[in-house]
């Protein structure tokens, strides 16, 4: 009677109830246990969140003065609400900039992986060609590199080069700091989950349809190109937004290559900066959370399927 | 059409070669179609050596000149100081369309090769440039902070394990790894249990389970720093004098008439309160597979267990909790990795040291900003060691998964 539930598989149900299963005669539905506890339970999830969000519109001298939850004493006061600490946290404290950069970090570290993940997991799936089973299970076991391992070296790597017995096989390109810097690092630390996950979609299509264009006169590149890539929209988009919100909502990496100057801090780095050095200006520290929050919270509510999808099968990112 | 001619199955070799590099070099040629225009056919040694060279040029071309394009592009902008629109722009088009024309330009290449190296070239085109940046970003760095933590401050020289005896008897690295147990332990089990139950009861209702399911999913869409940050200010806490305390558990305290605490102070509890952070956002996760793995219980076992006269709770541990079990062992695996890396909650609530919350990762990256590129490696390679058994198992179980679908 153990079943064993294929994640993957289970993942497109995402968010919404099984429609299927309404009904006069079923056996799940109704009493009143699970109404009150999970209205408690989601309420109580909510509170953090509804704090920060309310705090980040209030004016300063009562931010400082009084607790945010007075405010439903007199919801329709429209004195205690203001968009100048949006405003301060934007111009004053350099959001904005954080903002763009973030943006610049995230989309060319979402998107360059998936570009040569695709075609490794093309060739993967429909070339032959030999070895290509233990260069497959050599990229699957690099999933088991914790990035942390990987830090040191690359940034010696961008800082000095490597030797090898006196022999330059990195040259020394000062990449610390930059963008393109960060865009490789992400590149190679998504690229074992997209091959994989690629890898497993394209390989599941149907052999027919392959065999077909290639009857036909297809070269790889056509069927790459036409066939492979269209029809495997729901993995592309899946390892996309998992990968723009672990970057977009990453920390330790660009901590690390990018680094905290205002010139390209992203808002990960701006927000922990202001918590260290402003740490109980709660009108601004709010209001640069939710800056921060805008974007995932968007992709969130838009693309929910793909949303539930992708984080799930992130699953198994090291 | 010479696309599927070979048709025997490759073997899976035994000497594990991982980077296209040995791979190319060591692989046999392929035995090539005879070629009737052929006027005299190649000696095999020198075949087999030029096949090797074109797969290795295919493999590196890609990635190098992609690197160089962009390196160029960026380092031109770095100096003419461009807006970042026209920043990210640009990285789009360079990074998405370039690659995509290197890849494209590549194949066209292989296209004017001889016919007998054409299909034996092209497979490296498409997957060498992946290998070789899997080769220099991971493989190579996973091998260099071996050496490292093996060296001096520097990462230079050899100390043998004095950095390794240092992790495991520095007291504050001690406590380190005493609290990343605790995260360990705390994080996945109250997630997946709150998980659990809130799956288990909103699938019993009668409308509002996508929204409330959305509600506790929430907090995986924002960032650890982000929700560092919101719960910072439920814990808030300010001494007499220094401002009214706007915390809401201070509030609350205080609207019981007692008096405030400086909770992110209180050892050890200030630990159960990151996890808090952690578990707030991680329910969210349990809650929608394990959600996904209920509704695959067919009604039939549950309609038959309550004719039998089973209660709610007997339907619940005798029969929902056997059947997803796989899955409770993915979730599992899966926080247990993410609790053992945890870094950002901690650095960002701030002052580990004073208030004696520090975790592994957190200490790599405070020796890592100190300079001491060996301590750093050592804890490096520590935290490899204890995530490898529990990856492996996990990935061994998301492919047992996927094989039976």
């Amino acid at each position: 009677m153990t079943t064993a539930i294929p994640v993957e598989e289970s993942l497109p149900t995402e968010l919404e109830g099984a429609p299927t299963s309404e009904g006069a005669g079923d056996v799940r539905k109704g009493g009143w246990t699970p109404r009150i506890v999970i209205t408690i339970v989601a309420a109580i999830w909510m509170v953090p969140t509804v704090g920060v969000l309310i705090t980040s519109f209030r004016p300063e001298d009562l931010v400082e003065t009084t607790g945010w939850w007075t405010v439903f004493g007199h919801l329709f006061d429209t004195s205690q609400w203001t968009l100048e600490n949006y405003r301060s946290a934007l111009d004053t404290g350099g959001f904005e900039n954080a903002f763009l950069n973030s943006l610049a970090v995230t989309v060319p570290s979402t998107v360059i992986p998936i570009t040569i993940a695709a075609f490794a997991a093309y060739a993967f799936s429909w070339m032959e060609f030999r070895g290509r089973h233990v260069m497959f299970a050599a990229v699957v076991g690099l999933l088991v590199v914790p990035l942390q391992m990987a830090l040191i070296p690359i940034l010696r790597l961008y800082t000095s080069g490597a030797e090898v017995a006196g022999l330059r096989i990195f040259p020394d390109l000062d990449l610390n700091g930059t963008f393109l810097g960060i865009w490789l690092a992400h590149t190679a630390f998504g690229l074992p989950l997209a091959v994989y996950l690629l890898r497993n979609y394209i390989g599941s299509l149907p052999s027919s349809i392959i065999e077909s264009a290639k009857i036909d006169g297809a070269d790889h590149f056509t069927i790459f190109w036409r066939l492979v890539v269209p029809l495997s929209v729901p993995a592309l988009a899946a390892f996309a937004i998992f990968q723009f919100l672990w970057v977009w909502n990453d920390l330790l990496v660009a901590r690390i290559f990018l680094g905290g100057t205002s010139d390209v801090q992203v808002l990960t780095i701006a927000l922990s900066n202001l918590v260290g050095s402003r740490g109980e200006s709660w009108h601004l520290l709010t209001a640069a959370a939710f800056i921060s929050m805008v974007l995932p919270l968007i992709v969130f509510f838009t693309l929910q399927r793909y949303f539930v999808r992708g984080l799930t099968a992130g699953a198994v990112k090291g | 059409m010479g696309g599927g001619r070979r048709s025997a199955a490759p073997r899976i070799r035994t000497e594990g070669s991982e980077h296209v590099v040995t791979t190319a070099l060591e692989t046999e040629p392929e035995a090539p179609e005879p070629v009737p225009d052929e006027d005299e056919p190649a000696p095999r040694a020198v075949r087999a050596v030029a096949l090797a060279v074109l797969r290795l040029l295919g493999a590196l071309v890609v990635p190098i000149a992609a690197f160089f394009g962009l390196w160029l592009t960026f380092d031109w902008m770095r100096d003419a100081d461009v807006n970042r629109f026209v920043l990210v722009a640009v990285a789009i088009a360079v990074g998405v369309g370039g690659v995509f024309l290197l890849y494209w330009a590549m194949n066209r290449t292989v296209d004017h090769l001889p016919e007998r190296f054409r299909e034996g070239v092209r497979p490296y085109v498409f997957v060498g440039p992946a290998l070789v940046i899997l080769g220099v970003f991971l493989v190579y760095p996973v091998i260099n902070t071996i050496v490292v933590s093996f060296g001096d401050s520097q990462g230079e020289g050899f100390v043998g394990l004095e950095n390794y005896e240092f992790v495991f008897t520095d007291e504050s690295m001690l406590r380190a790894i005493r609290n990343t147990f605790g995260w360990v332990v705390v994080v996945p089990a109250v997630a997946t249990s709150i998980g659990l139950a809130f799956a288990t009861l909103a699938d019993r209702l009668r409308r509002g389970e996508a929204v409330a399911k959305s509600l506790i999913f929430l907090p995986m869409a924002i960032s650890f720093v982000g929700a560092a940050v919101t719960w910072r200010l439920i814990y808030s806490f300010r001494p007499e004098g220094f401002g009214t305390n706007i915390g809401l558990l201070n509030g609350i305290k205080m609207g019981l008439g007692m008096t405030p605490t400086p909770w992110l102070q209180e050892r050890p509890w200030n630990n159960l309160l990151l996890m808090v952070i952690m578990i707030w956002m991680q329910t969210g996760f349990a809650m929608v597979v394990l959600s996904a793995a209920i509704k695959s219980i067919p009604d039939e076992i549950i309609e038959a267990a309550r004719i039998d006269g089973a209660s709610e709770m007997q339907v619940f541990w005798r029969i929902t909790v056997p059947s997803i079990a796989p899955t409770i062992a993915v979730v599992v695996t899966y926080m247990v990795i993410n609790a053992m890396k945890v870094f950002d909650i901690v650095f960002v609530i701030g002052s580990p040291e004073t208030n004696q919350t520090e975790v592994i990762a957190e200490r790599m990256i405070y020796w890592f900003i100190r300079n001491h590129d060996g301590r750093s490696g050592a804890i490096a390679v520590i935290l490899f060691v204890l995530v490898i058994p529990i990856m492996i198992w996990n990935i061994r179980r998301f492919r047992e998964q996927e094989a039976t679908r």
